[in-house]
């Protein structure tokens, strides 16, 4: 039956670019500085420290979260460079797993956050992230590496975002959570 | 608001089922490749594709002259995560994979 295969969406292994959109009962700028205020970066998905230079050609880091380097994996997890930053409607950038030596080695993978206010005090965020030839990268964005129905990936992350802007909860501690592999 | 409704109503059309399972097979495909897929006129896909947008099943994106199809995975996964508790998820889950295992043996 078709509906088996389409519910299990997480192991969509698209090689080229993913696509994500999630609409958000917040302002842009909240959904915006969710994603780049370290202070909330903290708090959903893997709870990683992100640092931004908010320019072009700007660094970005994305630091271990406490429960991380508890568990003895320190340092930056994430790297990339601001391309363009437009508080808070549009930040694109470079993203590469820097942790993983075989992900790192694949290269930068080109991430772009569109924010859009709409009506009723909802607003539209889209993840497209073009994964050309990152196929390492691809894989774990789309929470392959998660198994069935289980965290990990884009749809976690802005699934935990949601609720985290709109009820000020969380799913799950960030933590308890394991970083990938 | 995209509310659920909008969602399952996509959902409830094979056609549309069968659109989707190509975006998950490829992204990012045009409105000519996905009507190569079907018996159907090409005014016929538009309208089903349309749904699929206005549930946010279907995301496009313009690349030069083209507007690509992809399928955004968010709504059905916000849909498991309201239904489908962590703790009853593993259950669930290991009742899809013993369905899945008897099917292919009887395939």
């Amino acid at each position: 039956m078709t509906s088996t295969a389409m519910l299990d969406t997480s192991s969509a292994t698209s090689n080229t670019t993913q696509v994500y959109r999630i609409f958000i009962k917040a302002t842009p700028q909240a959904i915006w500085d969710a994603i780049t205020k370290p202070e909330w970066t903290q708090r959903f998905g893997y709870g990683l420290r992100d640092e931004y230079e908010l320019r072009p050609g700007g660094k970005y880091r994305g630091h271990a979260n406490q429960g991380m380097i508890e568990m003895g994996m320190g340092g930056v997890i994430v790297d990339g460079e601001v391309i363009e930053a437009d508080p808070p409607h549009k930040l694109v950038m470079t993203w590469r797993m820097a942790i993983d030596p075989t992900l790192a080695a694949e290269g930068f993978t080109r991430l772009t956050y569109e924010i859009v206010e709409g009506r009723g005090g909802v607003s539209r965020l889209s993840i497209i992230h073009d994964l050309a030839g990152r196929p390492g990268h691809a894989a774990m964005v789309a929470g392959d590496q998660q198994g069935p129905g289980a965290n990990g990936g884009w749809l976690w992350i802005l699934s935990d975002l949601k609720s985290l802007l709109e009820s000020g909860a969380q799913m799950t501690p960030a933590s308890r959570l394991q970083p990938h592999e | 608001m995209h509310d659920d409704d909008l969602v399952f109503k996509a959902l409830a059309d094979p056609t549309r089922r069968f659109l989707l399972d190509q975006l998950f097979t490829r992204d990012g495909r045009t409105l000519t490749e996905l009507e190569s897929e079907l018996e159907m006129t090409r005014f016929g896909v538009m309208k089903h594709l349309r749904v699929l947008e206005d549930a946010g099943l279907v995301v496009t994106q313009r690349s030069g002259r083209e507007k690509l199809h992809f399928l955004n995975p968010v709504p059905i996964r916000l849909i498991h995560d309201r239904w489908i508790d962590k703790f009853t998820e593993r259950r669930v889950s290991a009742l899809t994979d013993l369905k899945r295992q008897l099917e292919d043996q009887s395939a």
